[in-house]
């Protein structure tokens, strides 16, 4: 279908500056390797420092990449499937927002004020600059929510017969947990760092923003996740040449993760005092519901590439797996998804030990988490938003994709960087190795009486997994903006998803069909979660801390 | 092929993979609860918050008992060193002076983290003579990496 010009020069900005930024971001992400391995024993290398690189890998990889595809994508998505388009002011505004937000944080960044990682807890303090850009690039993406739900009622009205597509059923939950965590990290960051940082409020509870930042935090997991599995139930089974096993399994997923994506938070903080044992069990308990529309999802993914795999003419029990196509250069998003589902199979086993009450205490803050949430965020969710960039690019411009052959060999060559590069990480993080660490500088120093020669092995595994990694990024690059600036060749502002039909295509069943009883059992899950968690945060803290920079012990004036 | 299920029709095969996910899942969480009962393996545990943890100290509470008051701060640990005899069981009473900080003893598998205005306590028992390290292994500005602490345990009598 055709859509707006000016729609698809939102959806372009709002892939392309993202993925420029990345450029930096993965840079970062391969010179942190060599440091940890100990082959580089400084603090900084080519004017930039490793905690302000790390501050910058988190920051625009996390959270600037993925907020903005997450709303690009939104739009495409609401645009195709409910042949509407969002409002042009509310979208511009919102693109406008998120990109002064990046602006302003990139700023501080880039000029050392913010050397505090992405998780910015106090009472490391960065500039106010840091906070307003990342309450701007919030702000900015709340706003086409609004709009996409106004354009769903507005389909409902005219097609009280129909189901709610599956894909635009997942995108509006995904960003009704996107709107409901972000409350707790909007207000504190507005209310309790920025008034702290400015200097109006002397001191800051540290475990309630802990808590508060968890709140979301791992919920922004879910909403990184879920646009992937956006695709891989509407366009996977289509790709791979077969059906979608089950529409209502794809439903009954979504709309578990809208109750349990924000009431685990506290498993992010099983080490924290100040949290009563009793509410951590609790959240731990409600982790594992969480896991089980993964579980689904992970059964009807291959129900879904068994079917495709026998209907291209595959036998016997495991005969169909090699009809699939996995090097298909016209459907390399079959390439990208399916290297992103094998990784999240780790990740997701690896996950449950960190969400584990009691065995969260073996590798709490060790390289094992990295090495666990590459195998997510670096797996299934870059792949997805990677792939699905070039296609929407080469779809929305009118273009061939440049390089075809080396688009479908980068996410597996990804694949393989990301399996080294965790099984790395995750050894070391076994045997007591820290994460967020300049290695390089003390304990993978020779010189340094901290030098402990245990973590040489799997640092430098690390390091071969990032280099595989690194190479497969820089094939990207080339693809897309090979891809972005090539001449055009074909009609230009349109929009061709590859949909797939359902194999078992249930009745309407109502309770799948709308989200409001949903959201009401998402709102009391959350209370009955978090309201002792905040109760016992007011009960044991004492008081609040002073502003800190990371240079000096004493308080920042 | 078809299974009624709270009304709704399910295929066969879909149903039996969700009785497979909710039994696993039934058996993570059961063995979790069985550690946490059995084992009495646990998490930090919560104290109030009072000024007379933040002044660091070694205390022997009878022969083989300890309580030890750590204070984290930028870039190292008070006691920097502490000394216990073999056999003892030491209550960790961790807080930090600054910013957050973590605490984690290798071999031992205690996992905490140091907060300001907090109070965090675990218990360990140390059965075998060493020297056991504590890194911090919570960004905590440009002297993170080296900030470590340590426990030697083969001291008959402590201090």
């Amino acid at each position: 279908m055709k859509i707006s010009h000016w729609l698809r020069n939102v959806i372009l900005a709002e892939l392309f500056i993202p993925i420029t930024l990345l450029i930096l971001g993965i840079y970062h992400g391969l010179m942190q390797t060599i440091y940890r391995a100990g082959l580089i024993h400084q603090s900084s290398f080519a004017g930039l420092d490793y905690y302000q690189g790390l501050t910058l890998h988190g920051v625009i990889n996390a959270i600037v990449l993925t907020t903005f595809f997450a709303v690009a994508f939104g739009h495409a998505t609401i645009a195709y499937f409910l042949k509407r388009e969002p409002r042009r002011q509310a979208s511009v505004v919102s693109m406008w927002l998120m990109i002064i937000g990046t602006a302003l944080a990139a700023w501080a960044m880039l000029a050392r004020k913010a050397d505090v990682l992405y998780t910015f807890y106090p009472p490391l303090k960065a500039h106010p600059l840091f906070y307003i850009g990342l309450a701007l690039l919030i702000v900015g993406s709340w706003i086409p929510l609004f709009d996409w739900v106004g354009l769903l009622k507005t389909w409902r009205k005219e097609h009280t017969e129909e189901k709610v597509p599956l894909a635009v059923w997942g995108t509006i939950i995904n960003f009704i947990i996107w709107f409901v965590c972000t409350l707790s990290v909007a207000y504190e960051v507005l209310f309790m760092l920025l008034p702290w940082s400015l200097g109006w409020k002397a001191t800051v509870n540290i475990a309630l923003a802990r808590t508060l930042f968890w709140f979301f935090g791992h919920a922004l997991v879910y909403f990184w996740l879920l646009p992937a599995y956006v695709m891989y139930y509407t366009f996977l089974p289509k790709l791979a040449g077969g059906k979608l096993y089950s529409d209502l399994v794809g439903r009954i997923t979504f709309a578990i993760f809208l109750i349990f994506s924000v009431p685990v938070g506290v498993h992010h903080q099983f080490s924290d005092p100040s949290i009563e044992p009793n509410t951590k069990l609790t959240q731990s308990l409600l982790t594992f519901g969480v896991a089980l529309p993964s579980f689904l999802t992970a059964f009807t993914m291959f129900a879904t590439l068994e079917y495709a795999g026998r209907k291209n003419g595959g036998k016997g029990l495991f005969g169909w797996i090699g009809r699939l196509p996995f090097f298909d250069s016209s459907r390399y998003l079959f390439s990208y998804f399916i290297c992103g589902l094998i990784l999240f199979i780790f990740g997701g086993f690896t996950g449950i030990v960190n969400a584990s009450y009691e065995l969260n205490a073996v590798v709490h803050n060790t390289a094992f988490l990295p090495g666990h949430f590459h195998m997510t965020v670096a797996g299934p969710v870059i792949l997805a938003i990677l792939g699905m960039s070039v296609f929407l690019v080469s779809e929305l411009k009118g273009k061939k994709v440049f390089a075809p052959s080396l688009n479908t060999i980068v996410p597996y060559l990804w694949m393989i960087g990301v399996f080294i590069f965790s099984a790395g990480l995750m050894w070391g993080g076994l045997e007591g190795e820290p994460r967020r660490t300049n290695l390089g500088l003390s304990y993978l120093n020779p010189k340094s009486e901290l030098f402990h020669p245990q973590w040489v092995p799997d640092t430098l595994l690390t390091m071969c997994g990032g280099f595989i990694m690194f190479l497969a990024a820089v094939f990207f690059f080339i693809v897309f903006f090979g891809t972005f600036f090539r001449k055009q060749t074909q009609a230009a502002d349109e929009l061709n998803f590859p949909v797939s039909e359902a194999l078992h295509n249930e009745k309407i069943a109502p309770l799948f069909n709308d989200l409001r009883p949903w959201v009401i059992l998402m709102v009391l899950v959350i209370l009955i979660a978090y309201i002792p968690a905040i109760l016992d945060v007011f009960r044991y803290a004492g008081p609040g801390a002073p502003p800190y920079l990371p240079s000096s012990p004493v308080p920042a004036p | 092929m078809a299974i009624n299920f709270l009304g709704i029709e399910v295929d066969k095969y879909e149903f039996r993979a969700f009785l497979t996910a909710v039994v696993v899942m039934t058996i993570f969480i059961f063995s979790m609860l069985y550690v946490v009962g059995a084992r009495r393996s646990d998490v930090p545990q919560c104290v109030n918050f009072d000024p007379s943890y933040l002044k660091p100290r070694v205390e022997k509470i009878d022969d083989s008992t300890y309580q030890v008051f750590v204070v984290a701060q930028m870039w190292g640990y008070q006691p920097s060193e502490i000394r216990i005899p073999v056999g003892s069981t030491v209550n960790f009473y961790v807080t930090s002076k600054d910013v957050v900080h973590g605490f984690m003893i290798d071999q031992k598998d205690i996992n905490m983290m140091a907060e300001y205005g907090n109070i965090t306590k675990r218990t360990v028992k140390f059965k075998d003579p060493g020297v056991y390290t504590i890194t911090c292994h919570e960004y905590c500005g440009v002297g993170h990496q080296n900030m470590q602490g340590q426990i030697i345990v083969n001291f008959p009598q402590a201090q």
